[in-house]
């Protein structure tokens, strides 16, 4: 179909995208990428009374060095960073993953900010940002917080943002050295949402074992979940054996997916354990130094 | 309030236009029924099948899935620009030569799809050129045949290399 009118709204400028949002409060749906929210659109699924279209902003699209990691602006495009030079370097599992969303004429329009607001449980950047401990900057008029990750996604679909605020930027830590990192999801077809994904972080010592790790699965609840009782096991271990059997019973029991027509709860719950025994594998061989 | 018509300017294929568009208007339906640019297809209108891709500013995108009103001011190449004065395109040859179509709904979108690929990668791999196509769906299923054009029109060289 087509979608119904609205009124169109066109700033240039972050405080005039903030602005329109105080004026129009829940009325106003912000246009990103649109690679999710024009399909809404066209099926009626959803129907603001205005879209305030933030691609003219363009001082929302960059990726530059801040002394904690690297700043991502929300307008970003996943193709710009998933061929960014300073993301494959510093953050490559942000690049991996990317790489696994939509395909490559979806990847030109989508962004980074917008993957993150539309929240969908199965979508990959989400689980990779709650792994990577990244801060969301949300402006609003007259002042900005920033909200961790983790605390950002309330459920499905759904965030922190009030509907006055508007994601500005992603900041991203920069990794401990002998961290190595995987993305792993199992899809349908390539180019499908993940059925289940996992976010792999591992920093290895000096004696090959587990300093840190974390783990961060998607399309296994509604929001993306942090398996932190898995990490726990892993840590003063070797990332094998018995500590990594075990490691994969913590993320299976960390899930709570759900079942549709694409798979059933339990074999989401199967393909948990297989995609997390797979990530941290890779991920802690590339810590290594392998990849 | 914006609700109302505003005008826009496109450059198509080279070519400029100025059009009056509603907000809600598809670049995709603005294409075809506004500008009578039939050549770029709709199909599913939700982004999945890819027939509609056109390259806007020289990047492959789901003309279904972005307003008339973003584009303004952008320049966009749709499939009438590949074949002059009546000849085909190289491309469209190999396409042709290949049976890189069966029933050619998807082919535009393939094309364009294809037309990016050798582009920005002369010599693409099988890998890459299956990976590429799989943006977009091709219900007779001749994705061989596609494969194989796409192939031939690489050992061509159809398409002139440049870099961005």
């Amino acid at each position: 179909m087509k979608p119904p009118p609205f009124e169109y709204e066109a700033p240039r400028t972050a405080d005039e995208a903030v602005a329109l949002l105080t004026q129009h409060g829940d009325r106003a749906k912000v246009l990103a990428g649109g690679q999710s929210l024009v399909p809404l659109l066209n099926f009626r699924l959803a129907r603001p009374e205005v879209l305030v279209d933030v691609n003219r902003a363009a001082e929302l699209a960059y990726i530059r060095p801040v002394d904690t990691g690297l700043a991502i602006g929300a307008l970003t495009r996943q193709h710009t960073v998933e061929r960014s030079a300073a993301i494959r370097g510093q953050l490559p599992i942000v690049a991996e993953a990317c790489r696994l969303i939509g395909h490559l004429p979806i990847r030109h329009r989508g962004t980074i900010g917008g993957s993150l607001a539309h929240a969908d449980p199965a979508s990959e950047l989400p689980a990779v940002m709650v792994a990577l401990e990244a801060e969301l900057t949300a402006v609003r008029r007259g002042g900005r917080r920033t909200l961790p990750a983790e605390q950002f996604f309330t459920g499905i679909f759904t965030t922190a943002l009030a509907p006055d605020e508007l994601l500005t930027e992603i900041r991203v830590p920069g990794l401990p050295s002998r961290t190595g990192s995987a993305f792993v999801e199992i899809a349908r077809r390539a180019g499908d949402f993940a059925i289940v994904g996992i976010a792999a972080l591992v920093t290895l010592d000096d004696a090959g074992r587990v300093g840190r790790a974390r783990l961060a699965l998607c399309g296994v609840g509604p929001t993306p979940i942090r398996a932190r009782q898995a990490e726990r096991v892993l840590e003063g271990e070797r990332p094998e054996g018995r500590a990594l059997d075990e490691a994969t019973d913590k993320i299976v029991a960390a899930t709570d997916p759900p079942g549709d027509i694409h798979a059933s709860a339990a074999f989401r719950k199967k393909l948990a354990r297989h995609v997390g025994r797979q990530a941290i594998g890779l991920a802690a061989r590339r810590a290594g130094g392998g990849s | 309030m914006k609700r109302s018509v505003s005008v826009i300017g496109l450059t198509v294929n080279g070519e400029r236009h100025e059009v009056a568009v509603e907000p809600r208007r598809l670049l995709v339906d603005c294409l075809r029924d506004d500008l009578g640019l039939t050549g770029t297809h709709i199909g599913c209108e939700h982004g999945v099948c890819g027939t509609c891709t056109v390259l806007v500013d020289g990047e492959s995108v789901r003309s279904c899935l972005m307003l008339a009103v973003q584009a303004d001011g952008a320049a966009i190449t749709t499939v009438e620009a590949l074949a002059s004065d009546g000849a085909l395109h190289p491309l469209q040859q190999a396409f042709r030569e290949a049976q890189g179509l069966q029933c050619g709904f998807c082919t535009p979108g393939m094309l364009l799809l294809a037309w990016e690929l050798l582009r920005d990668h002369p010599a693409p791999s099988e890998g890459e050129i299956r990976e590429t196509i799989s943006a977009n769906l091709c219900r007779c299923t001749g994705y061989q045949g596609i494969v194989e054009a796409i192939q031939l029109a690489a050992e061509r060289h159809a398409v002139a290399p440049t870099t961005r």
